[in-house]
């Protein structure tokens, strides 16, 4: 008896191994994928881009060099690199491209078109913007042996270089078309990705159909994709609840969780997962009272921010205090060290009462400005609200002032501002990438305290070369207490990442970066 | 030889007491007196929001997240642990501020066209009157969204310029219509007449013979439009084009995350939403009650 139900339970698993799992995951070709995007972008250039808005929009119609395995983050795996080797003395990076890669208006993809990508990025011409500047500034040159292949020679180690030429923002580009116009990915869309630009309504959608022409054989699955901008989060989750919409790949806040989870029930599924994403305040020091290292250290030290993570984490995407680095992961430092730097106390009587002195000293007690900030609910409207709450409490007066992306980007890199909510968006927890945005302006651009210090930069240096992991913790160290001591900017508080997809939304694959996963490449829809 | 002297023909105007004229409008309109006493509830509460106000509106209080009205907080707590019921309060404040001047603006600018428009005639009242057939054409809040888009945001004194024009410029050819039809009327008046024969320039006779005369409907229009207009910066903040957090607005308390709690926590919009129907509704009530004791059609 025992062997006839051994051997029926045999059959049973076989058949449910054979059946159930390799048909419910074999990918199903066709469909056109709805989903949100909940800021439009103000332009398509993913070089010049530091907003997830550019990249859920223009990343489906381009390919990077490497990218991500998010099965596997923060494993690296080629995208238009068919292999690669490193040199030991990590000097030398030599990428072998697919062949027979074709952009969309039909030209062949040579290495002279990685090239002219990197140099856009690296040596940005007159007038293209270029955020990862600093970034590839250890790259000395780049060699094309033959079409197929790319080598680039390092001026000085950076050990974290593969990881930066995995960067979502890489976009390559035709060197065709940079040659005509070096801005000419700002307007126009020209990539080898997976799915061909069709239509950019402002104000409503961005739509993309499969490339035919595509690389990988077989990929993508999907017939096209429809991104619909919803600005208002209500909108968007009616929508995604009506099934109008099966997902949104930013991330929502534990309310607007809970809404879907009460209505849909088992129909939507729910990834969280902490997010390598930070809003920060940056005081720019070109604009007084803000050159007064005083002021802005006063300003970061009556905010609180343990009492505001447990207050906001409830009501909005922001949820963990942390410093330069994502908290929890191997670099970051440790909360009872974290509190020892300004802005980080529990004390806050203390800290309050230290910051009016230094207004005083300073010889601006009763402060007004205003805080420019984005115009989206989650998590900046929240941030902003708290912010000015916390400043009132040591007699400032903030005039909190929202704007729509595009404009608010405009503001932020004209300098024209004096306090602002910044976001650091990163897609990896790498040091050179984290702290990459707080050198001096005019290596960083991304730094919106607009600040000068050759000192942080010598310590930036100096880590991006240490191979020692214990060293270059140390050195991460210092930078982090050199900034929060000088005050330029500091991060309010870490991000956490809920995404809600219809179950019937195939392929795709949660991470701790909302700007990976954006080419769409192995989504399917199984219905 | 005999000197002449010209008196300047003055229009005919009521010349009742005040007291009489407060006295005779709550008998006759006991609604429109009621009504009133509402708006002038919401006006003290407005301008004396410091002192009435039980807490401070902009306070965060984590701990008091989403409480429900108690003896403590009447109307509840919102997602951030504010006292909705020190919000309303100062929210009557940003409504009433907005509303005042948006609707004596843009009153004010369509009485004084409309009046021009009747008086000259002629292709200056063709022009006048197409320009407001185009604004016309714009439903009110669509027309009050194109100009806040347009303007972007101009802070003065804690309000925004701009904010009060989007919400005038609908007003103006709404008023414009109706002064110019009772304009139309007085300007065939004999004072009128007089008033041209002894030679009195157009603004003369337009602000100090005709104006005068048009004020019935001005101050019926300017009220009703005092209620519009709440609505008008109401659904404007609803949208995120009006005023922005954390500064206490009726619309805005209903939007944002009253939005994503209104499940959990209803008094979140429930007490927003009742202050804006009583202010639009006072507005309107007195409106009408003072439209019928002031126009002489409603008595007979």
């Amino acid at each position: 008896m025992k062997s006839v139900l051994g051997f029926a339970g045999l059959i049973a698993f076989a058949l449910a191994g054979a059946i159930t799992p390799a048909d419910a995951q074999q990918p199903k070709r066709g469909g056109t994928l709805n989903f949100a995007i909940s800021a439009e972008t103000p332009h398509y250039d993913c070089h010049g881009s530091e907003t997830y808005a550019t990249l859920h929009f223009s990343a489906p119609f381009y390919s990077t060099l490497v990218r991500f395995n998010l099965k596997k983050f923060p494993e690296i795996e080629g995208d238009l690199a068919e292999s690669w080797t490193i040199a030991p003395d990590l000097m030398t990076y030599t990428f072998k491209l697919h062949q027979n890669v074709k952009f969309h208006d039909g030209t062949p993809l040579t290495s002279n078109d990685v090239k002219a990508t990197y140099d856009r990025m690296r040596a940005p011409a007159k007038g293209v913007v270029s955020p990862r500047q600093a970034t590839f500034a250890d790259i000395g040159t780049i060699e094309t042996p033959d079409a197929n292949t790319v080598v680039f020679k390092m001026k000085a180690v950076n050990a974290s270089m593969i990881e930066h030429f995995a960067s979502p923002w890489n976009c390559i580009y035709s060197a065709k078309d940079l040659a005509a116009d070096p801005n000419s990915p700002r307007t126009k869309i020209n990539g080898t990705g997976p799915y061909v630009f069709g239509e950019h309504v402002k104000g409503s959608h961005v739509t993309g159909r499969r490339n035919d022409n595509y690389f990988k054989k077989g990929l993508p699955y999907l017939d096209g994709f429809r991104g619909v901008f919803t600005l208002q989060a209500a909108a968007m989750l009616n929508a995604v609840q009506g099934g109008q919409l099966l997902g949104e790949f930013r991330g929502i806040s534990p309310a607007e969780r809970d809404r879907l989870v009460a209505a849909m029930g088992d129909k939507i599924r729910i990834e969280e997962e902490s997010w390598t994403l930070n809003l920060l305040v940056a005081f720019n020091v070109e604009k007084k009272p803000f050159d007064d290292v005083r002021v802005r250290k006063a300003l970061l030290m009556s905010i609180d921010r343990w009492g505001g993570s447990a207050g906001l984490s409830k009501i909005s995407t922001l949820r963990s205090v942390g410093g330069l680095i994502r908290p929890g992961s191997p670099l970051a430092t440790p909360p009872e060290e974290l509190m020892k730097l300004p802005g980080y106390s529990k004390n806050m009587a203390a800290s309050r009462a230290e910051a009016r002195k230094l207004l005083t000293e300073a010889g601006v007690p009763n402060l007004k400005f205003v805080l420019h900030n984005r115009n989206l609910a989650q998590p900046y409207t929240p941030a902003g609200i708290f912010l000015v709450d916390q400043w009132r409490q040591i007699g400032v007066t903030a005039d909190h002032k929202q704007y729509d992306t595009a404009p608010y980007l405009a503001t932020l890199n004209s300098g024209n501002y004096e306090v602002a909510i910044d976001f650091s968006n990163l897609f990896m927890d790498d040091s050179t990438l984290s702290l990459a945005k707080y050198l001096s302006f005019d290596r960083s651009p991304q730094n919106l305290s607009r600040a000068i210090d050759r000192e942080l930069d010598k310590l930036y240096d100096a880590h991006v070369r240490e191979r020692d992991v214990g060293k270059r913790k140390a050195m991460i160290q210092a930078f982090e207490r050199r900034v929060f001591e000088q005050a330029y900017q500091q991060p309010i508080l870490w991000w956490h990442r809920i995404v809600p997809t219809h179950k019937v939304l195939m392929g795709w694959d949660m991470s701790p970066s909302h700007n990976l996963g954006a080419q769409l490449e192995t989504v399917w829809l199984n219905q | 030889m005999t000197a002449i002297t010209s008196s300047a023909p003055t229009a005919p105007t009521s010349a009742a007491r005040p007291r009489g004229v407060i006295r005779d409008f709550i008998n006759q309109q006991p609604l429109g007196a009621l009504s009133f006493v509402v708006i002038l509830s919401m006006t003290i509460a407005g301008i004396f929001s410091e002192w009435v106000s039980p807490y401070d509106p902009l306070h965060i209080d984590f701990a008091a997240i989403l409480q429900p009205p108690s003896w403590e907080h009447w109307a509840g707590t919102d997602a951030y642990g504010r006292d909705i019921f020190s919000r309303i309060i100062y929210g009557a404040r940003t409504a009433l501020v907005i509303s005042l001047t948006s609707s004596f603006l843009g009153s004010t600018i369509g009485a004084i066209l409309g009046i021009a428009s009747a008086y000259f005639g002629g292709w200056i009242d063709d022009w006048i009157q197409r320009f407001m057939d185009i604004l016309l054409a714009f439903p009110i809040i669509v027309l009050a969204l194109v100009v806040v888009a347009a303007l972007k945001t101009a802070v003065l004194f804690g309000i925004d310029i701009n904010l009060i024009v989007a919400v005038a410029i609908p007003i103006i050819p709404r008023v414009c219509r109706v002064v110019r039809a009772a304009a139309l009327t007085i300007r065939v008046m004999p004072y009128v007449d007089a008033a041209r024969a002894a030679g009195y320039s157009d603004s003369r006779i337009i602000f100090r013979h005709m104006a005068p005369n048009v004020v019935a409907p001005y101050l019926i229009m300017f009220t009703a439009f005092m209620a519009q207009a709440i609505l008008l910066e109401a659904s404007l903040s609803f949208l995120g084009l009006g005023v922005t957090e954390p500064t206490p607005a009726w619309g805005l308390m209903l939007s944002g995350n009253a939005a994503d709690f209104y499940r959990e926590a209803p008094w979140m919009i429930l007490f927003p939403g009742l202050a804006i129907s009583l202010a639009v509704f006072a507005f309107n009530l007195f409106g009408d009650s003072l439209r019928d004791y002031l126009d002489p059609r409603f008595k007979v």
